[in-house]
């Protein structure tokens, strides 16, 4: 078993490179190649959640990524929000997402849910257990063939 | 790789060339630009996504956002994209049904429902 962690202050500028880590341990750890996009597309996505939670509620605390490949190839993204800040599962339908109504922030947050969802088949959003905050966690197979 | 940003006119569109990484960090300046163009009268517009290899929510977000602003000024709004890794991010979101999504520039021009194809 291998764990990878990584903490970033929750600025927009780090979530590239946790993508990028989060790329280069998944491969590392041998999650196939077309998953690599998806992967990478995912972690952006909650990291970008987290951070938006943080920058939102005047966090300074950290985003903490975490990656481990016992078994399969997971990765935890844990903020430290509010509970209630962070239950927004709702995937938008098409004529909801054209409304002029709708801000854009509240878009950005309905389709980065949606992408997540879409392109993570194991994938759990919870409370953490200690302390406050919202843990994503997202899992993909690994090939050790 | 970084954002970048080109933009050109073809007749009465503007097509503004986007390629590189369009995510939390980057979107800014994409919305930047392309309130740009929308104060400076552009009402015809066209973005080619054929150079971008990152997009996620906040990209589409401001995508989202100029499309909106252009209908209310009565303009078009088209996107380019023919590569599949991005085709399925607009499917995923059900995008694909908000966006004209067309994969060449030429064909994103003469579909233009307000005229100026040819």
């Amino acid at each position: 078993m291998a764990t990878v962690k990584l903490s970033f202050s929750p600025a927009p500028v780090h979530v590239r490179t946790a993508r990028l880590v989060g790329v280069a341990v998944a491969r590392r750890a041998g999650v196939r190649e077309d998953l690599l996009d998806e992967v990478r597309l995912a972690i952006g996505e909650a990291c970008t959640r987290a951070v938006a939670l943080h920058r939102q509620y005047g966090l300074a605390d950290p985003v903490l990524v975490e990656m481990s490949d016992s078994g399969a190839y997971s990765v935890r993204v844990v903020d430290r929000a509010p509970i209630e800040a962070s239950i927004g599962l709702a995937a938008l339908p098409p004529d909801e997402l054209a409304k002029e109504s709708l801000s854009e922030d509240a878009l950005t947050t309905g389709v980065g849910f949606a992408l997540l969802a879409g392109f993570v088949e194991d994938l759990q959003v919870r409370p953490v257990d200690e302390g406050v905050g919202t843990e994503v966690r997202m899992v993909w197979p690994v090939d050790r063939s | 790789m970084e954002l970048s940003l080109a933009t050109r006119t073809v007749g009465e569109h503007t097509v503004l060339e986007v390629g590189g990484e369009v995510d939390v960090y980057t979107a800014p300046r994409l919305r930047e630009r392309l309130l740009e163009l929308i104060d400076g009268g552009a009402r015809r517009v066209v973005v080619d996504l054929g150079r971008v290899d990152f997009l996620d929510s906040t990209g589409l977000g401001v995508l989202v956002g100029a499309l909106k602003r252009l209908r209310s000024a009565g303009g078009s709004f088209a996107l380019v994209c023919d590569k599949e890794p991005l085709l399925k991010i607009f499917r995923i979101t059900a995008l694909d049904q908000v966006f004209p999504l067309h994969p060449t520039v030429d064909a994103a021009i003469s579909a233009d429902p307000t005229g100026a194809g040819e």
